[in-house]
Formats: structure tokens, sequence, C-alpha cells
């Protein structure tokens, strides 16, 4: 018989590692990425390549100048890259992809300290430094079938629909009446499904990131988290219904509350980057409070700052707050006594 | 009870062995009887080498209050009053006894008369009778919470949450007579006013046999609980709490918050006890894992050397990494397979190579899966960060954090992605932490002002 080998119990451990988390993530991403490549074709592809690759590379070149443990097989590059990619429009140069791509990775993770040691989304933080350092090309993209049917209205379609504005920015100008097409507003209707619902599968009239479009590729990738245990529900549930609510409160129209649910990165934002482990809190009643906070500042971004889009920063501005928000919302443990008492 | 339960670790059942009805062993040559098998001071020798003794006789007395004495598995000789070092290191003294394979019964053993709480409380503590579940506590400073009339509830532990070990599932099964005899014993010296049996869902059949002994009138007050088939519910603060709602506050025990914990196979003792006054000289235990050959529960005299028990289990895979008392999960590993079965081993878990290297550790990703798995509500992964501080620092966080609640369970250690040592540094946490205590005696639990 070999030696025998002590150690301190537990002496079985679950099978879950951080590359099947990982993994996890970017199966839920999948449909997501199918979507924004059948909508934006070509761009869409080189866009997603170029930043996932473009983060690998920074990861590995990164860890070998530093000398130390190379980390590209946990899979967490992979999926900054991916995130990046989902998250930016089509229009945006490759090159500053790929400048966004290296600073999410290089700045925002590595420097750090690596997984699980940055205090920011490092997706998020990369889209944030692209929409500041290229404001220009920052706007909105229309998908492949949008602009193939602008083509007949203009014929110079190709500098008319990159200047356009995105549903977010037009709304925000022309006020409810955007979202109704011309057969519901002839019927002084105030709700129009055919266009929630062109929202929610991604076609129609409906801008933005490439990853962003389809509600429903993110729904599934929400659903495919949940029943693997990857996330709990707390934090997108709670984010999610914080901005219907506060919506419909500000405007009182319940369509116009579904709009700011599938317009824009709130979708693909709550589901995939507020729940990243690192940047948000730990304990449940944490989740919930950071879902809320979340919520209202992107409303507040929405309705009342300059930016159309405000869900990045209200992630962004939350990351900062999540180690508060722990302190706060610790649970007490079992039979200690109420802290501060002795 | 509380609507929602605590303990929600998936661990892999592996009740491989909950049909295997167990088989007695025949006495082995030479039996070592450690005389620290429980919590407490080490029991007093009262035989000298060369001595004959006979079994259930009585060769070490309690060396203290908190203690029980020990007694002879075997009938035979002693061979050596030696001192072994047990799994954590200390020097213990123990009795090798050369059996003389006839087993033969002490003469003077006698069924004890008991007429009240303190006779009853007194024969407990003759028997030898130690919690059985794994923890060793003696039974009878136990009991002896009720000369201040502080039980109202006995819960009796039929959880047997560990991976493999089905050892209280054959008490439940096979022994309902003597389960049935000691609750009686309860009932009548403790006189509490609710008694619980708490049972993993995934004994059906121990639920319904369990249910079935206890369906008579007189039996009302005792209730057949079952409980999720989840990691630790067998863990005594845990168990409380999911039966009775009640939390047993830092620093007390179960008496404070009126609760009696018993095993069910101590229960069970108890009931065979009184009726032949037999003490606790053997055990019944598992032997499985993914090294056994063929997995068996075997009762075995204790101070049985693990090979021998092992040999007549059926021997152990060439492939041999770890073997354990008790079970995956809070077992202890063992370095030589010459070491006795203890009065509180339910079980010996031999597990291959593959299973008993460690998972490799990468970092933490701050998934937050060991919070929520924590029974006791505490937060792993600061006391892992308490032990990068200063010796001050570290003290103030660990008190801040309630490093002393840790039950140990290993739950955070289990299902941690990155394969981190989280109870391991909780351990080495405590163990700081009083190094830390005893050198600044002025310690009051918070950071010194610099």
């Amino acid at each position: 018989m070999n030696k025998l080998i002590v150690s301190s119990s537990p002496h079985i451990r679950s099978s879950l590692t951080t590359q099947r988390i990982m993994i996890d993530v970017l199966i839920a991403l999948l449909p997501a990425t199918v979507a924004s490549i059948v909508l934006f074709r070509l761009k869409a592809l080189w866009l997603i390549l170029v930043c996932c690759i473009s983060a690998l590379a920074t990861e590995a070149l990164f860890q070998l100048a530093a000398k130390r443990e190379q980390t590209i097989t946990d899979g967490s590059a992979l999926v900054t890259g991916l995130l990046l990619g989902l998250s930016l429009h089509a229009n945006v140069p490759l090159w500053q992809a790929a400048v966004g791509s290296v600073f999410a990775i290089a700045v925002v993770k590595l420097c750090f300290g690596g997984l699980g040691k940055n205090f920011a989304n490092p997706a998020i933080t990369g889209r944030i430094f692209l929409l500041i350092a290229f404001a220009e090309s920052a706007g909105g993209a229309y998908s492949y079938q949008l602009i193939e049917k602008f083509k007949g209205i203009y014929p110079n379609y190709a500098t008319v629909i990159p200047s356009m504005a995105t549903p977010l920015n037009k709304i925000n100008d022309a006020g409810i009446g955007y979202l109704l097409c011309e057969e519901c507003k002839a019927a002084g209707k105030t709700f129009c499904p055919d266009l929630l619902l062109d929202m929610f599968l991604g076609r129609g009239l409906c801008g933005g990131a490439i990853g962003e479009v389809c509600s429903l590729a993110l729904l599934i990738g929400f659903a495919y988290l949940l029943i693997r245990g990857v996330i709990s529900w707390h934090t997108p549930t709670v984010f999610i219904g914080t901005v219907f609510l506060l919506s419909w409160i500000l405007t009182g129209n319940l369509a116009y509350a579904l709009y700011h649910v599938l317009a824009g990165g709130l979708l693909i934002g709550a589901i995939f980057m507020a729940t990243d482990y690192v940047t948000t809190p730990i304990n449940k009643l944490g989740k919930v409070v950071f879902g809320f906070g979340c919520g209202v500042i992107t409303v507040l971004i929405r309705f009342f700052g300059a930016y159309p889009e405000g869900v990045s920063f209200a992630i962004l501005f939350m990351n900062i707050l999540t180690p508060y928000i722990e302190k706060w919302t610790k649970a007490r443990p079992l039979g200690a006594k109420k802290r501060g008492a002795r | 009870m509380p609507l929602f339960k605590l303990g929600n670790t998936h661990v892999p059942h592996k009740k491989s062995t909950a049909g295997a009805m167990p088989l007695r062993m025949p006495p082995p040559a030479e039996v070592l009887i450690p005389t620290v098998m429980h919590i407490g001071a080490a029991a007093k020798i009262l035989v000298s080498e060369g001595e004959p003794v006979f079994v259930g006789q009585k060769i070490a007395e309690a060396g203290g209050y908190v203690s029980a004495p020990i007694h002879a598995s075997v009938s035979g000789y002693v061979k050596k009053i030696e001192s072994i070092m047990r799994w954590d290191g200390r020097e213990v003294a123990a009795i090798r006894i050369v059996s003389d394979g006839c087993m033969t019964p002490h003469k003077d053993l006698c069924v004890p008369t008991v007429t009240d709480f303190e006779s009853f409380s007194a024969a407990v503590r003759e028997s030898g009778a130690v919690g059985l579940g794994g923890a060793g506590f003696p039974t009878s400073v136990k009991l002896d919470a009720q000369k201040k009339g502080l039980i109202k509830t006995v819960i009796i532990n039929g959880a047997e949450c560990e991976p493999y070990i089905t050892a209280d599932t054959q008490t439940m099964l096979h022994d309902g007579a003597d389960i049935y005899d000691g609750m009686m014993l309860l009932k009548r010296f403790i006189g509490a006013s609710e008694f619980f049996i708490g049972i993993e869902s995934n004994k059906p059949e121990c639920i319904a046999k369990m249910r079935l002994l206890f369906a008579e009138d007189e039996c009302r007050d005792v209730r057949v609980v079952p409980l999720p088939s989840t990691y630790p519910q067998g863990g005594e603060k845990i168990l409380i709490y999911n039966l009775t709602g009640r939390k047993v506050p830092e620093g007390k025990l179960p008496a404070d918050v009126g609760c009696l914990v018993i095993n069910v196979t101590t229960l069970a003792f108890l009931g065979k006890y009184f009726r032949t006054g037999m003490p606790l000289v053997e055990k019944c235990v598992t032997v499985d894992g993914s090294a056994v050959l063929h997995p068996k529960n075997v009762i075995a005299p204790i101070g049985t050397p693990i090979e021998a028990l092992l040999a007549f289990a059926g021997g152990i895979a060439e492939d041999t990494g770890k073997i354990l008392y008790g079970g995956p999960m809070m077992g202890i590993a063992i370095h030589s397979v010459s070491d006795p079965i203890l009065k509180t081993t339910n079980a010996v878990t031999v597990l291959n190579t593959k299973d008993a290297l460690p998972k490799p550790t990468t970092p933490c990703i701050h998934c937050g899966r060991c919070v929520a798995a924590c029974p006791m509500r505490l937060d792993p992964t600061q006391f892992s960060k308490a032990l990068r501080l200063s010796p001050d620092d570290m003290a103030a966080l660990l008190t801040e954090e309630k490093l002393g609640l840790c039950i140990e369970c290993g739950c955070c250690s289990y299902v941690c992605p990155a394969g981190r040592p989280l109870v391991e540094n909780n351990r080495i946490a405590k163990a700081k932490f009083k190094t830390h205590l005893s050198a600044n005696p002025a310690f009051t639990g918070t950071a010194v002002k610099k």
C-alpha cells in the first residue's frame, strides 16, 4: 500500500471549478452572440473576434511580462472579451474595440492583481472607456434588416444611418409619440404591441450594441445561468424591476416602462454584468441593494442625464460602493449578539 | 419550527451500506484502547501489565468531572501500557490487551438499579457512555444540566448527514427496542416536555420505523421530524434551530436554550445498558469509501486495529490514498492502519488516491458560495483574510466576524469552486487567536488604537 495521505477535513470537494463557471457564462452568452451575428452579420462577427482575441492576448502577454502564472485557461479573459464585444455597437472601428479590450484586461483587471482582485467590472469599464475616449463613434447602430429597409428610403443610407440616434436618443428628443406606429397614432392608442415585440426579438427599429438588441436571446442566457446555479435571481430581477417601476411612475405609461426595459443595455447589464461575482456584493440582501441602486441610477441618467444610456455608469458606480454595501448588509451569525452589543 | 431550515449544502449521499445488516466481527488478536476517547480529561488506568481482564471490566476510571470510564472490550490479559500519538499530535496512554478469543464477560456485570435522577446519572457515568455521533462529549455531563432543571426539550439526532455512514441507520432499523427503552428512561428521569427525533428525509424507512415505534398514546410528546437531506443537518446547533427555532447563543451550550441533544446510537446504547448491564465495549462501524472493496457495516470491539477491521470487511484497494475516522466531510485522516477503533468511531472511510488529493487552488472569485453555504451564517472569506493581517488586527477581525461560532462542518471548503482551504484556514485562525489571547490577556475584542 502507498503511504497514507493526511490532511485536514473536508476530504471531498464539489466538482465545480472557476473554469466551469466561466464556461457556463460563455454558454449563456451564446444565444446573444448568435443573435448579434444574425442581426449585424460580419460586422458583429469581426467585432466579437477582435475583442476576444485581444483580451486573451493581453492576458497572456501581461502574465508573461509580469512573470506570473498563466491564467488564460480559466476563461475569465474570454468572458470579458465577449461581453465587451457584445456591448459595443456595430460601427465601432475594430482598432477601437481592440483598445477597449486591452484596457479592460490590462488596466482594470490585471493591474489590480488579476482575477478576483479588480474592483470594477472590466467589460463595463472598457465600454465606458471607449464611450469617453471615442465619443463620436459611440452612438447607435441599426440592424442589418433595418439597413436593408432604409436602403429603399434613403439612397445615400451609408451616411445617414450611422448618424442616426438609437431609440433611447430618439425617445428623449421626440417623446412618447416615437413609440407608436402611424396606425396606432391615428387610432389614438398609447400602446403599440408590434413595436415591443420587435424590440423583444431584436428586429425592426431597435438600434444599440450588437449584443443588447435581442432581449429574447439574453433572457435565454439568464434562464440558463439560473438553472445552472451560476447566479442568483436577486440582482437582475431587482435591477430590471426598479427600472420598470420607476419609468412607469415617471411617465405613467406602461408601454414606455416596458420599452425602457427592452431598450439599451439594461438586460445584458443586469443579467451578465451586475451579476459579476468579483465586483458585486456577496450576500442576498447586498445583491438586492446593489440591484436597486443600479436601477435608480440608470433611470436618473436616462431621464435626467446628458447620456441617453445609463446602465454601464450605474453598474460602475455601484461596483465602487460594493465594499460598503457588503459591510452594511452582513448577515448576523446564528446565535451572535447584535453587532456592537457586548 | 422554522420554515427556512439551515444547512443547504448538497453533498453526495453514497449510503450504499444502508441495507447492509451489521456483521459482528470475531475478536481481533489484540486491541489497543486509548485512555482518551472523549472530550475531557484522560481516564486513569486501573489495571497493570500482565493482569487478566474480561469483557466489560472497568480498566480505567474517569479522570475528572468531564471524563468517562473505559472498559475492556475483549477478554484476555493486559500486554502493555504504552504511550501512543493521537491524530492531533497529543500523546496519550493506551492499554494493549491480548485477546483469548473467548469474549468472556466480567463476572460482576449487573443491570444497574435506578430510582431517581441522581442514580440514573451515576449509572450513565459508569456505563462509559459518550456522544457516539463523533463528538464524544460525556453523556452523563450532558444529562447533569437537568440538575438545574434546564432541559425542556430532548432532541434525538438521527440525521446522519455525512456521506457513506449508515451506522445510525442500522441502529434505527434494527435496534428499535433499545431506542424505545432509552427514550423511556429519558422520559422517566429527565422529564422534558417535548421530544424530537430528527432524521434526514433520505432515510424514509428509518422515519417510518421510528414513527411506528412511538405511535402509542403515551408517546404523543415524541415527534419524529423529517429533515432536509442536506448537509449539515446533524450539527448540534443546526439541528436545534431546525427543530425548535432556538439559537444557541455564542459561547453557550444547548442546555442554555433548554435542549439536550443525544445521538440515536447513544440513546440505543443507554437502553441496552440498562437492560443488560454491558458497558460501552463495541461499536457499529460503517466501512465504505472509494477504495473499499466490499462496503459493509461491522460491529467491532473498541480498540480493534483499523487493519483488522478492514481485513474482516474484505480488504481495501491497492490504490488507497486516505483512511478516515468518520465520514469525508468532518472525518479525521489517520496516519497508520494500526490505529484503533474508538468509542466515537462510527465509520472508517477509505478513499482512493484520486479522491484523496486536494482540488487545485485558484484565486477567490468572490462568488459567495461559501457565505451561502455556511449554516452558521458566517463569512469564511473574512477569516482567511484575517490570517494575512498583523496579530492585533487579526484578532480584532476574527472577533468581529465571530470565528468562535464556526462549527468546522466544512461546507465552505466543499462548495468553493476555487478549491480554497477555507475551513482549514479557520482552524489555523482559531489556533492563532488562542495564542494571541494567551499572549495578550487584556485583549477586549476591538482593534488596538495606535
